[in-house]
């Protein structure tokens, strides 16, 4: 087990490397960033190749590669077109967003595993149906609307909620931008846990502890839904750092200086340093996260193994 | 029973209004008053917040708060009036003696001298300084050894500027130029104080200038808290505590912080919320004209748009575009359908005239007429191309397509050409690679129509993205600056814009208003002629 | 890559209530086939198995498939979300069979109106007539939606299910590459991949969503894989000598597709929106286009004034997104042998 999580550990160092040259080339491929810099008019040639010169810009790809990432080993993530360092612009958006995706997935956790153990164990059922709609709604109106929606009507007419989350985001102003954020991945966390349960709840193991006359409750969580939830683990660890990274609108509705908007921001600036620190800390987020996910196969089937 | 509940209701609105003036006070508890604090909107400034590198309109706000240049344009009517100037005089439109007045300090107590100015304007010319906004330093005698096309700066300051006295300096231009004093308005003007340069990070950090507010607090990326000056020598002292800026991801989102009582000011109104506006602010919304126009752009370095007779495909274009339609509709009448190349704000007397007439009217049967004279559309088929990723330009390029293909009767005569970023649009722009007609928008840097004619349509000018030229044009310009008496000036810059009207160098769609939203603890919120809120103006109740 | 791993070992011995309990049951008949041990079930599955079915006259063993198959073609559910999912190829095949207008027909002076005769969904904010562009736009939004979640179903599952069954090194490099495709933004990827691309078709949107899409469902098969290869039945396979290809077909993939399908099902919707995301950063389908993702999008911002333009184009894609979650999960109970 240690000496797995050791390999895993250092396969890690391959992959970071991998990431970082593939956006760090993607970024570049898009093209001279300082043409956006001047507003609605040309820079002036000097001033273009000075910023150039100033942003490392005017040197081959590899070598503004190396240098980057021999900066990025001293702790330099560089810096921002507006002047900023990107690490304080890291320190600023990565606790927030922790702090946003820790409620979305507790969302997905809570509401979508318990509304998929409803659902699986009474298919068919009025229950099933109307959490169907749910979320054939989630899927076919935009975030865009959703959040729009919820803020209009719990933060403007009914007044519950701030519509815009402030600037220290702390955890209860996150909850409803957490729930919107979670909603689509709650609509897949809802499917995966209830075909599992369907599927499960007819296998031996099931049906042998309702013959030992074990209490209900006991059977549905110790057996049938520890059983159901390796999917829907999954399906959770991949989505942390699709959460991270992606919850560009989310952040947007809710004016939540995240790490979707830095990036999003870095994008289209295309400011190479941005853009690469971010990923490169998602990078590791996905690693970790992963690592995690395998670890719990074993948890949750004690038959997988890890040597 | 009742009287309870009434009770209940009665305190439930006291908490309510006194979280919603807690919040909207800047959490600062300001009151009313002349203490009282305004919030207002804010986005992130693209470059640092130094008066020469600044180019967009969210640093502005920050530049038209503290600080004051020579010259500064009156919030109403935009003419430029002496701030710090006490007079500049000339004789020949090339030598000026500016004479700056006594008794002005920065907020840190030093006084504002002839030095203060002529450091500033070095710096903002200097090459090795990155300042975004250098051009406008290009007038001036001595700019090409700080700020040569090609290699290294051979001086340190320009040549042109000398301090001559503690309150007075001489700047020589390269050309004759009778209303550069006008131009002194522009925040690239501003003096700075001995700080900025001996603590330039200090002062990124916690700006200070000569304006009536004094940066109080600077959270980078979230908010900026703003102080009135108490000492601040000036007769437009601030009518309010404070102003706290507050940075949001989105315009949308500032708009219903603004109705849920959290916020007291947005000065950019979402096109989606127009239609909402007098439901949810009653009056409390201003739409004032501002100096931008936009424009359809051609690509004359292409030689299927650049034929001899095209000036009629180009007018039959321009007179297949609803324009009362499209800003009636798509634009809820934030914008006003152009009718020369200027703006508005400009008055009759600083040149503004409808020049470009029927050419800018709807006609349809005209149009198809005009297009097919001129030679059709090259391809059968074009493209207006904008970037994708700021400013909602989709709805208009769709709209201003519908129209032309109904004009024509061709559905497939115009389509969108969205490009994914506003880099890569200026990039494909300035390195002339435009197939077909593209957005243009140009907000103007001083209300002179000298700036809306000369950087966009004189041969090679700096911003002259689709290469237009007609030697008339440039030696009516070149006439113009040369012409001392102003009422004359601007005649033949209206000579020079018939020249561009006969020739439809670019197709003037409209002109953008500023539009602003504000909370009922606010009053005497208006907008300048830049879209800026005049912030010292604004009163808290 | 360091040596080989070998991270997943079956335990010798089964510590866990449940599986003890497994073996008890389905194990020992598992080397029979899975015809029998599916009979086994059945007499112990209560009155909500699908009962008389599987035990009709012809009782001779078929294969898991066409087991299937019978199944499906007797569910009312199958039945009606095919005749559906039938309905839109139609429609986007012929489009113009149930609508006369042109979607590019569009007047300004109508813009955001509401339903009148002749255009029963009203206009949407450029004027156009609601209907006929929610029809047209059936083709593009069902060829994206149902050609995106294909490739990515394939692809997805049979890199993860290989990083799944056979483990160790294999696992290890398929699933690094599976993280740092997850890394790439896709706005980020948009922009740089497909800004270059000047056809005007849907593939290279669709190569797209497949390059960017298949991380998520290889994840999800890799998971569903490492279960499935610990049950009784295949260490029994295994152990009778089947080889790979026979254990991969016959036993782990009716086992572990359920999570797939799932997924799949719903990432149907995601990648119909996401076309019209692509669009909006400029680098999707070229104008002028007919899409529900685009007519979504564009409406979003005027929900408050004209929820109309948006209701039309998102029920439609509501319901394609039902028929096939409804057909999903009809071919996943064929493919259950506990329900037969």
């Amino acid at each position: 087990m240690g000496r797995y999580v050791i390999r895993r550990l250092l396969q890690m160092i391959p992959v970071f490397f991998g990431a970082t040259l593939l956006i760090f080339l993607m970024v570049n491929v898009m093209g001279d960033p300082i043409a956006g810099l001047c507003g609605d008019r040309q820079c002036d040639p000097a001033t273009a190749a000075q910023l150039k010169k100033e942003f490392g810009l005017d040197k081959p790809v590899w070598q503004q590669y190396l240098t980057y990432m021999g900066n990025l080993f001293t702790g330099d993530f560089g810096t921002a077109f507006n002047g900023q360092p990107v690490t304080e612009l890291m320190a600023d958006a990565f606790p927030v967003t922790i702090r946003l995706t820790i409620v979305a997935i507790l969302f997905e956790i809570v509401i979508g595993i318990t509304l998929g153990v409803i659902t699986g164990l009474k298919r068919g059922h009025p229950v099933d149906t109307t959490v169907l709609l749910l979320t054939l709604v989630v899927l076919s109106v935009p975030i865009f609307v959703i959040g729009l929606l919820v803020q209009l009507l719990l933060g403007v007419k009914w007044g519950w909620i701030e519509p815009a989350v402030s600037p220290e985001a702390p955890f209860d102003e996150l909850i409803v931008p957490g729930l919107v954020l979670a909603s689509v991945s709650l609509a897949y966390v809802t499917r995966l846990t209830r075909t599992s349960i369907a599927e499960n709840k007819r296998a031996d193991y099931v049906r042998t502890a309702v013959a030992k006359g074990l209490p209900r409750r006991r059977v549905i969580t110790r057996h049938l839904l520890r059983n159901s939830l390796i999917p829907v683990v999954t399906f959770i660890g991949a989505d942390v750092g699709a959460l991270m990274g992606g919850a560009i609108v989310t952040e947007r509705i809710f004016n939540i200086h995240g790490v979707g908007y830095q990036l999003y921001q870095g994008i289209v600036r295309q400011n190479t340093q941005t853009v690469v620190g971010f990923v490169t800390v998602l990078v590791l987020v996905f690693l970790l996260a992963n690592l995690l996910v395998d670890l719990l196969y074993a948890v949750l089937d004690p038959r997988i193994r890890y040597a | 029973m009742r009287g309870a509940t009434h009770a209940k209701w009665a305190a439930l609105a006291t908490a309510v209004a006194l979280a919603a003036t807690a919040c909207g006070g800047g959490g600062d508890g300001g009151g009313g008053g002349a203490d009282g604090v305004v919030s207002s909107s804010w986005g992130d400034p693209q470059n640092p917040l130094e008066p020469a590198n600044t180019n967009e309109v969210q640093g502005g706000k920050v530049l038209s708060m503290i600080f004051r240049g020579l010259k500064q344009y009156d919030p109403k009517t935009g003419e430029a009036k002496d701030m710090l100037a006490e007079k500049i005089e000339t004789t020949d439109s090339t030598n000026f003696t500016v004479t700056v007045k006594d008794g002005w300090t920065f907020s840190n107590g030093e006084q504002v001298t002839a030095k203060s100015f002529v450091d500033a304007w070095n710096y903002g010319a200097h090459l090795k300084n990155n300042q975004k906004n250098a051009y406008f330093f290009g007038y001036i005698d001595g700019y090409d050894q700080v700020h040569p096309e090609k290699g290294a700066p051979t001086a340190e300051t320009m040549s042109g500027l000398k301090v001559t006295g503690p309150r007075t300096f001489t700047v020589k231009l390269t050309q004759k130029f009778s209303t550069f004093p006008d131009t002194l308005g522009y925040a690239a003007f501003s003096p700075l104080p001995q700080a900025f340069f001996t603590d330039h990070a200090a002062w990124l950090a916690k700006p200070v200038g000569n304006g009536p507010y004094t940066v109080d607090s600077y959270s980078r990326g979230s908010q900026m808290v703003l102080k009135k000056w108490d000492g601040y020598p000036g007769t437009d002292k601030a009518q309010n505590g404070g102003i706290t800026l507050k940075v949001y991801t989105d315009n949308n989102t500032a708009y219903t912080d603004l109705v849920a009582g959290n916020l007291d000011l947005v000065d950019d109104v979402p096109a989606s919320q127009l239609k909402n506006v007098s439901a949810d602010l009653g009056d409390r919304y201003i739409n004032t004209p501002a100096g931008i126009i936009q424009t359809l752009s051609f690509p004359f370095y292409d030689p299927a748009w650049n034929k001899p007779g095209q000036e009629k495909l180009r007018t039959g274009l321009s007179m297949a575009i609803n324009r009362d339609q499209i800003t009636e509709t798509i634009f809820q009448k934030t914008r006003t359908p152009a009718k020369d190349w200027t703006s508005p704000v400009l008055g009759a007397d600083g040149g503004y005239k409808e020049i470009c007439g029927s050419a800018c009217e709807y006609n349809p049967t005209e149009a198809k007429k005009l297009v097919a004279e001129g030679g059709g559309i090259p391809g059968g088929t074009m493209t207006i191309s904008y970037n994708a990723d700021t400013g909602s330009h989709k709805e208009w390029v769709d709209a201003v397509c519908n129209s032309i293909n109904n004009a024509l009767g061709n559905n497939k005569a115009c389509v969108g050409n969205p490009i994914g970023t506003f880099a890569d649009f200026r990039a494909q722009v300035s390195t002339q690679k435009m197939k077909g007609p593209f957005r243009a928008g140009w907000q103007m840097d001083y209300p002179l129509i000298q700036n809306f004619l000369q950087p966009l349509y004189f041969t090679n000018a700096s911003s002259n993205d689709g290469k237009y030229s007609d030697p008339e044009f440039d030696k009516l310009v070149n006439q113009a600056n040369a012409e001392t008496d102003t009422t004359k000036a601007v005649g033949l810059f209206q000579q020079a814009e018939e020249v561009l009207k006969g020739d439809m160098g670019a197709i003037p769609l409209w002109y953008q208003n500023g539009s602003a939203g504000y909370s009922d603890r606010v009053e005497n919120v208006t907008l300048n002629p830049f879209s800026v809120p005049v912030y010292d103006q604004i009163k808290v109740k | 890559m360091p040596e080989p791993l070998e991270p997943y070992e079956p335990l010798e011995s089964y510590g866990a209530e449940g599986r003890a309990v497994a073996s008890t049951g389905a194990g020992g008949t598992a080397d029979l086939g899975t015809a029998e041990a599916e009979t086994l079930e059945k007499t112990l599955d209560g009155p909500e198995g699908s009962g008389p079915e599987g035990s009709g006259p012809d009782r001779k063993p078929r294969s898991l498939w066409s087991d299937a198959w019978r199944d499906l073609r007797r569910n009312p559910v199958f039945i009606l979300s095919g005749l559906v999912i039938l309905f839109l190829v139609v429609i986007s095949l012929w489009p113009s069979l149930i609508a006369s207008g042109d979607p590019l027909d569009c007047d300004l002076s109508k813009a955001q109106e509401g339903s009148q005769p002749g255009h029963p969904f009203g206009f949407n904010g450029q004027g156009c007539d609601v209907y006929t562009r929610t029809v047209y736009g059936a083709r593009t939004s069902v060829t994206v939606g149902v050609c995106a979640t294909l490739g990515v179903a394939l692809l997805g599952s049979a890199l993860g299910g290989l990083a799944g069954f056979f483990g160790g090194a294999w696992d290890g490099f398929l699933s690094r590459i599976t993280d740092v495709f997850f890394a790439i933004p896709v706005v980020l990827g948009g922009l740089v991949l497909l800004s270059v691309v000047t056809s005007s078709t849907v593939w290279p949107v669709v190569g797209f969503m497949v390059l960017l899409g298949w991380p998520q469902i290889s994840r999800i098969a890799r998971g569903s894989v490492i279960t499935a290869k610990q049950n009784d039945y295949v260490q029994a396979a295994r152990a009778l000598g089947a080889s790979n290809s026979r254990m991969l077909l016959r036993h782990i993939t009716p086992n572990a597709v359920a999570p797939v399908i799932v997924v799949a099902t719903i990432a149907l919707g995601t990648y119909i929106s996401l076309e019209a995301t692509l669009s909006y950063l400029g680098v999707g389908l070229k104008p002028p286009t007919v899409s529900w993702g685009i007519d979504i999008s564009s409406a979003s911002p005027y929900i408050r004034n004209a929820p109309h333009m948006l209701l039309w184009p998102a029920g439609a894609l509501a319901v394609t997104v039902l028929a096939f979650i409804m057909l999903g999960d009809a071919v996943r109970d064929a493919l259950d042998p506990k329900l037969r």
